[in-house]
């Protein structure tokens, strides 16, 4: 059986997993990674059809110590890329809340994180890769070769062809700490002005919101963030946490509303009322969940969605406010609202980001309801000129895609070029992007 | 900084170790059939490696099939690394029981590679380490040679075959220097068991190598990785012949 993280939807199938990602992908329908897309990115388009793993496939091929460029097998995480390489002053040039993804993952998905406003998608980043088209055939693709399948493979989901190994810039870093700072904020409105203000002089920033709003909507606290210099980290030793494993699938009552209420109003509690400063560790920082392995096990068997949209900026407050209003008419719970502000858009043909502020919204499934919330939550993003992450989506309608992502024919027209036949496909392709199962 | 001759070292545990092994410091030599596989491999090892680290993974081409060049082979890793601290055995061949019944020749592959194949790497390994005045033979077993078990009766009876001859050359040459370290991983997934059912405690092959590090450094006879399998085994080792043949692990 397999899954994404948020454990459904459930298509049976498993993976053929190898060191050797050129053989194994050979009649392979769909690569996928670490599995970490939140819906039905990596799952088969049809029960049993043929996946491929790359996870195992994780060599370096390259590494510039001068430049920054890492040329590496599609399988190697992010993880592994900042454990191995931040002790010689490089990171990650983007990176998402969690460092269990892989390359060909962060490419595929075109993963932001937040620095967007200062850096842009993972894809702008990327200098090449090599993938296996949907004729078999091996290809090269970068800005300058083969541009338009490079452009349609960053954010592309995985669709084009199977990433074979990829070639990125890291980034330069002067020490292994980050000095962050975070403030509490009373309300939305707030929220968003803290942040945006802050992106003026902090290459990362973030806002978490407490959607459930115990004492009233909108609180949350906004974390800005950079590198240390070498003399603010005054060459602190720098340890790599422990990751302890969840213990099992928690019964779907535990997590309760009411319980996560009062969670939320225990971390504002946390936080204080003042500016907190301080030199914190880039695990805390970037990935606070990655110590705590499969916690998506939190939410259950009947797993969780992770709903996430952009709304331009000149949709405004006041339908910020209408999303969440929505939700809880339509009987969501919001358990946890992480907000941020994207820059410009970058070059991937289907990348999700654009102009405009992102809700990530965590909500426990249940049934009907979710797919209410949902429905009810697009109507309105379709409406406003945004659209959502299918990194994270399982719920969203192929005809409420195709209403918010006017640029689907032209991804599939290059599809078509590199995959006539039309074999590499996948769940989500199936449900939003018109592929036959 | 140990001088160490591994097998095997291109995949699953065997990568683990290999890169656990070069990012302290040691120097390497992998034997293995491919050279594309070896020099991919090579180049991982000397990517990770810090800047001044001790030197460039020699490459073998080896073919573990041919006993009559693992003397060769070794010679060669010994005379390039400038001697030989430690030999590291990780390959291995596995197939599901119901394969092996099905398949003559997957048979043989696996009954040859695990034990003919293996002890006669292992003898070669262990005339050398001992003329050079001793050092440390670890090879990898398993927890499927612990106990018959219906799933693994073939693959399990080459890995307790690997094990009583370990185990005996570890009787017999401890005194004289030679250190045999047998090592019984659990389920531990890597391409050999992708598709497998995932039992309990099951780890990846990044998780298992630090303990298989200390156990070569130490010259542990017998280690079980993760350790929790020493426990599981233990239990089941005792358990009665009546309840083995009605339980399907």
């Amino acid at each position: 059986m397999l899954s994404g993280w948020g454990r459904w939807p459930v298509m049976p199938g498993h993976e053929r997993l190898s060191e050797d990602l050129a053989a194994v992908t050979c009649g392979a329908t769909l690569t996928r990674g670490l599995g970490r897309s939140y819906g039905d990115a990596s799952l088969p388009a049809a029960p049993g059809a043929p996946v491929a793993g790359s996870r195992l496939a994780d060599r370096v091929i390259g590494f510039d110590q001068e430049t920054g460029v890492l040329h590496a097998e599609a399988g190697l995480t992010l993880r592994d890329i900042n454990r191995t390489l931040l002790g010689r002053g490089w990171f990650v040039p983007v990176t998402p809340g969690t460092a269990f993804v892989t390359l060909g993952g962060a490419v595929a998905s075109d993963v932001h994180g937040k620095n967007h406003h200062s850096a842009g998608t993972f894809g702008s980043h990327v200098r090449g890769l090599r993938l296996r088209a949907g004729t078999g055939a091996i290809v090269e693709a970068s800005p300058g070769i083969e541009p338009e399948l490079f452009d349609a493979t960053v954010g592309g989901m995985g669709l084009t062809g199977h990433i074979l190994d990829v070639e990125v810039v890291l980034r330069r870093v002067p020490s292994m700490w980050i000095v962050g700072e975070t403030e509490y904020v009373p309300d939305l409105e707030s929220l968003l002005s803290t942040m945006l203000d802050a992106d003026r002089i902090w290459p990362y920033t973030l806002a978490w919101m407490d959607g459930l709003g115990a004492g009233g909507r909108g609180r949350g606290v906004v974390y800005r963030g950079r590198w240390a210099d070498a003399d603010e980290a005054r060459g602190r030793e720098l340890a790599w946490p422990r990751e302890i494993a969840f213990p099992a699938a928690l019964p779907y009552w535990a997590l309760s509303r009411f319980g996560m209420r009062w969670f939320n109003e225990g971390v504002l509690l946390s936080y204080g009322r003042r500016v907190k400063r301080g030199l914190i560790h880039p695990q805390r920082f970037f990935y606070p969940l990655d110590s705590l392995l499969e916690w998506n096990k939190a939410y259950g068997r009947r797993g969780f969605t992770q709903y996430q949209c952009v709304l331009p900026h000149k949709a405004g407050l006041a339908v910020y406010r209408k999303v969440f209003r929505t939700i809880d008419a339509q009987g969501g719970a919001p358990y946890v609202v992480v907000i941020k502000d994207f820059g410009a858009e970058g070059r991937g043909r289907l990348s999700f980001p654009c102009p405009g502020v992102t809700f990530s919204i965590d909500m426990p499934i249940a049934d009907g309801t979710t797919q209410r919330v949902v429905d009810a939550v697009n109507d309105i993003v379709a409406a406003e000129g945004g659209r959502v992450y299918l990194s994270k989506d399982a719920f969203t309608r192929a005809e409420h895609y195709r209403a918010m992502d006017p640029r689907i024919d032209g991804f599939n027209a290059i599809r078509r070029r590199w995959d006539p036949e039309g074999r590499i496909r996948s769940a989500l392709s199936v449900r939003l992007l018109g592929d036959v199962a | 900084m140990k001088r160490i001759a591994i097998v095997g070292g291109t995949k699953g545990i065997g990568r683990a170790v290999a890169r656990r092994l070069a990012a302290r410091g040691d120097r390497l030599a992998m034997l293995g059939r491919s050279e594309a596989d070896l020099g991919a491999s090579a180049g991982d090892l000397a990517a990770r490696a810090p800047a001044a680290s001790a030197g460039e993974t020699v490459t073998i081409r080896f073919d573990l099939s041919r006993p009559e060049t693992c003397g060769e082979a070794l010679d060669e890793a010994a005379s390039r690394l400038g001697g030989l601290d430690a030999v590291i055995v990780t390959a291995g061949a596995f197939g599901t029981q119901e394969a092996l019944e099905a398949d003559a020749a997957a048979r043989e592959r696996v009954l040859s590679t695990n034990f003919t194949h293996t002890i006669q790497f292992c003898e070669a390994a262990r005339t050398r380490l001992l003329a050079s005045g001793g050092g440390t033979l670890c090879v990898l077993g398993s927890v499927a040679g612990d106990r018959a078990r219906k799933p693994v009766v073939l693959y399990g009876a080459t890995k307790a075959g690997l094990a009583y001859y370990l185990q005996g050359v570890d009787l017999r040459h401890r005194a004289a220097g030679l250190r045999v370290v047998l090592v019984k991983p659990g389920f531990v997934r890597t391409g050999m068991t992708a598709g497998l059912p995932e039992p309990p405690f099951a780890a990846n092959p990044e998780d298992v190598a630090p303990a298989i590090i200390r156990a070569i450094d130490r010259g542990t006879a017998q280690v079980y990785v993760p350790g929790i399998w020493r426990l599981v085994m233990l239990v089941i080792r005792w358990l009665p012949v009546a309840v083995m043949r009605r339980v399907t692990f």
